[in-house]
This record gives C-alpha cells, structure tokens and sequence, in this order.
C-alpha cells in the first residue's frame, strides 16, 4: 500500500505546501505518489518528480484540469484512491473544497489540518481556535487527511520518480469554473513566508504606506486582522487567522493588533513575534517576544529608517 | 424553490474553552452556547433569498441535544420560516451529521442548501463538501458572493491569493466565508413571533443512518504555551534585540 498526495500548483510550480506535506507522509513510511492535476502540465510533473521522497507521480492531463474543479478532482482521487492507504494533501482552501468530498464518496473520516503524526493513524489537530490540541486516531481502511503545512519542512529537490499518465474520468458537468481574480503581487506567498507583516483596523488608510516599506526591507509577505479587511485597509485573502491563513514565520510583525483569539490563533506559532501598539495592555502583548509601546505612525516608520 | 440552511449550536465565539483536568475533553458545562457564527451568515443569507423574491421557504435544521432548539430559534427569530430538529445525545462528527442532512435534503427536496464553512468548535470544515457529494450535487465554498441565476447558481470563492468564481447547477450545496453578509440584529418582536414558529423534532435513530463517530479521541490537551516575552523601551533597542535573535 502507498499514500496519494494531492498536488497542488499555480500554474507555474508546485507549491511549497505540497512539499511540506510530502514531508508529513514521512510518517507512514510507505511509497509517495503524487497526483498532479493540469492541462499541458508536462513541465509540472517533471517538477513533482524531482521532490525528494516522492516514489512516483501521476500525471491527470486533461482540458478540465485547467481550472480543477473540487467536483471534478474529487470523482478522479476517489477512482485512484481505493489502491491507496492514505490520501493526503496541505490544509489549503483547494484541499479543503476537495479532500472531504472524496471522504464521503469513500465513505470514511477526515482528519483536518493535522500539525502532527504521532502514529501512522494517529493525529494532533487544533480545535477551538487552536486553544485547545485533541489527539484523534482514526479506524478507517483509508485514511483521508489535511496537514498543516507550517508544521512539516519542505522536502527538497533533486530526486527524479516515475511519471506515469493516468485517465481521466469525464467532468460531471455540476459546475462550471467562469473567472478568477488572484491578487498580483511580487511579496512571497503569505503561508510560506519566512517574514510576515501584519497590521490591524488602527492603522486604516495608511495601511500599506506605513507596512510596504517594512516588509519590503524583508521581503515579507504581508497580513492583516479580519478588522482590517472587514473595515477594507486590506484585501481578504491575506487575512491572517482560524478562519484566514495561518502562518508561522520566522519573524512576524503584529502592529496595530489587539490580539483576538482569531488571529492569534493564526499567527502564534511563529518563531518570534514583535508586537507594535500604543495599548500597553493588548492581549498581543503576551505573546510577543518583543513588545513596543509606541505610537505605529511614528514607530513603524523610525524602524523601517532604522533597519536600511 | 425552498432554501435549507443548517445551523450548529457552539460554544460563543468570546469563550475561551478550559480542558478537562483529567484531559479527557473540552469542558463545556454551564459554558453559554450559540449559532455558529459562520451559520449564522448561512440563515442571513438565505432570508435575504427569501426577501428579494428568490426563496419561497426557508428551512433551519440542526442536530444535536436538545439546547441546540436554542440555534433554530436564534435562525426563525432571524426569518427562517420553519425548523427541524434531528436529536439525538451521540457524538457527532461530519460525516454522521452530512448523513443525517442528506435524509433532511431527500424529504424536503430544498433547491439550495447553505451550510457555514466550519465550526468554530471542531474547527475540521467538512460537511458541506460531504454532504454534496452524498447528494451528488456541485460546491460551492467559502462563498462571499452568490448570484442565482436561472437554473444555476454563481458563487464567488475566498480562495488563497484571491477570489474566483464558479457556476453550479441547482440543486447545489453553498458554504460561508464570513464576507457573504452581516447578519442582522434580532429584535425582541421577532424573537416572541420565533416563538410561534413551527420546530419539529426528529429522533436521529429513526432515520435509519449509520451516524457513529469514526474518529476516536483520545485525549486533548492546552496547547504549549509560549516563552513570556519582554517589553523594549524604543525602536532602537527593539532592533539590537532582533539582531541578537539573529532574524534581521
């Protein structure tokens, strides 16, 4: 028996997530077989091959992958997935669509977001907004499971698998994919990023004058509050919390930030955290590393000036 | 077209849950429960179907003990016109409760069903996609926006790094990203018409559904908790500590 990886790719390469969950089937110590979906996607399943650890890749070429629907991928991992001991994939919001869909049509459990594998069915989980760790172990004769992929390191390149071609059952036709509309941006991506700046609702206007600089200077990605895109000083998808992306940098700026359980719940396992705020009693401040009382539209720029 | 929409009664989002001395579970006794807040935006959503002409009925189902009554009138206080309640005093996990809504969709046959994208207690964000693949129908998560548009429904999805959008036909299973909607402020009057809305009640053993847990937990516990950190002075210490750590 072997475990099936869900890949996942921006077109262009594999994602770190995907590698970090390679990494996380280093549990089971059984074969890794990567299931890449694409249209024209050679070049991504040459990538895939090259992931240390991987045993083989199977490549799902179709028209229909160009944009993969969750319906669609769900009925092609639930055709391969009874050959396998484990499907598994990182805890993305394509994961999430996918993975408990093909659960049900197997009819088994899903682990989600597991940061750890303590048995090759046992897991640690968050729940409750991560103020909480429960251990579940799971019975079923497939496990279907989403890790946390800053939990797990990347596996790295330069291995080179099998690629074999694998058909592609016909689309349902239950959906259509119409448009997408991706943030453009030149900063890494938020989840792998090993600086994050994030700022709150306090910082309004002037949020990114005040955060580009700063994280420009790392190369940071930066994140905010769900107060801050709510009140629109940021855009949705680098809200940084239980219901946005959770991250763990090295280094995470929290300026501005009260520190709800939310996001804390986001961001708390981050090596070191700096905290920034004008109330010396916010909650952040327990768990910052390194905690500055300061007013953020003078303090934010006089670090930036001190840094280059 | 009837819009099913299914709720999950909580622990309040404000609540910081304490773990069970002996690490057996979350302790939740005399802790004050209520609507998930994801669901919540699920029952504002589909009221607003309900107004704008596009819904004919609105249906809230829960399953749980019976306290979860409260959650159902919470949703008909909010203008969900009618509620069932599938009781039962089991664990429940996702594909057990996807199970149970599957039942709830065959009888009602809703042309619509809006879940929330997770709950805040269990955290896992399942049922949706489960119980749309039971029925055999299209998904559509982490909604922020949904448009019907004749026998198809157009939903705009968070996504990481952005936002896309897809059509599904109808029937169709919708979840919720917090962005849909604001849900409204209930007010005392619609509370006491709540009241005299119909509730019915359904023994989860009666339906004939293999609901038993499959996850088996075998202890929780508080996270580690971090190292206590200090307070800088100004900008200029806070650079030498970062530089001391080594992460500049």
């Amino acid at each position: 028996m072997s475990i099936l990886i869900l890949a996942e790719h921006d077109g262009k390469h594999i994602k770190q997530s995907t590698r970090q969950a390679v990494t996380a089937a280093g549990a089971w110590q059984l074969p890794v077989h990567l299931l890449v979906t694409g249209s024209n996607s050679t070049d991504l399943a040459s990538e895939a091959a090259g992931i240390a650890g991987v045993a083989k890749v199977l490549h799902a070429d179709a028209a229909q992958f160009e944009h993969p629907l969750a319906e669609d991928v769900a009925a092609l991992l639930v055709q391969l997935g009874t050959d396998y001991k484990v499907i598994l994939s990182a805890h993305t919001a394509f994961s999430k669509s996918v993975l408990p869909r093909v659960a049900a049509l197997l009819d088994v459990a899903m682990v989600s977001d597991a940061i750890s594998i303590t048995a090759p069915a046992t897991y640690v989980r968050p729940i409750y907004a991560g103020n909480v760790l429960t251990t579940v172990e799971s019975s079923d004769a497939i496990q279907v499971v989403t890790v946390r992929a800053t939990s797990f390191a990347a596996a790295a390149g330069g291995a080179s698998a099998e690629v074999a071609a694998v058909n592609v059952p016909a689309s349902a036709g239950l959906s259509r994919w119409i448009r997408e509309d991706k943030t453009v941006s030149d900063r890494p991506e938020l989840s792998s990023a090993r600086v994050v700046v994030s700022g709150g609702r306090s910082l309004a206007e002037r949020f990114d004058e005040l955060l580009e600089p700063l994280a420009h200077h790392f190369g940071a990605a930066l994140g905010a509050t769900r107060a801050a895109v709510d009140a629109g000083f940021a855009p949705n998808d680098i809200q940084v919390g239980q219901t946005g992306t959770i991250v763990a940098p090295e280094l995470y700026f929290a300026i501005g930030i009260s520190g709800a359980m939310q996001h804390l719940a986001g961001m708390k396992d981050s090596k070191i955290i700096v905290a920034i705020n004008h109330d010396p009693d916010a909650p952040i401040f327990q768990y910052a590393d390194y905690g500055l009382v300061a007013n953020l539209f003078d303090a934010v720029p006089e670090l930036t000036k001190a840094l280059s | 077209m009837k819009v099913l929409v299914a709720v999950k009664h909580v622990v309040d989002y404000n609540i910081k849950p304490r773990v069970k001395p002996d690490g057996s579970d979350v302790d939740i006794a005399g802790v004050k429960l209520s609507i998930n807040p994801f669901d919540e935006i699920a029952v504002e959503e589909a009221v607003r179907l309900k107004e704008r002409g596009v819904a004919t009925e609105v249906i809230a189902v829960t399953i749980g003990k019976a306290n979860s009554q409260d959650s159902l009138r919470h949703a008909l206080a909010m203008g969900a016109d009618k509620a069932i309640l599938i009781e039962t005093e089991a664990e429940m996990q996702p594909l057990g409760v996807a199970k149970l809504l599957k039942s709830v969709v065959e009888r009602e046959q809703p042309g619509l069903i809006i879940l929330g994208k997770q709950a805040i207690d269990d955290d896992l964000g399942q049922t949706g996609q489960m119980l749309a693949a039971l029925v055999n129908v299209g998904q559509g998560t982490f909604a922020s926006i949904i448009d019907i548009k004749g026998d198809e429904i157009e939903v705009t999805r968070e996504i990481d790094g952005g936002t896309d959008v897809v059509a599904l036909k109808l029937p169709a299973v919708v979840t919720t990203d917090l962005r849909l909607n604001e849900p409204r402020f209930i007010k005392l009057p619609n509370l006491m018409m709540a009241k005299k809305k119909p509730v019915e009640t359904i023994k989860a053993d009666d339906l004939g559904v293999d609901f038993n847990p499959r996850l088996k937990q075998l202890k929780v516990a508080d996270p580690e908790p971090r190292k206590p950190g200090i307070k800088v002075a100004n900008v200029a210490e806070l650079v030498e500590k970062l530089r001391l750590a080594e992460v500049l």
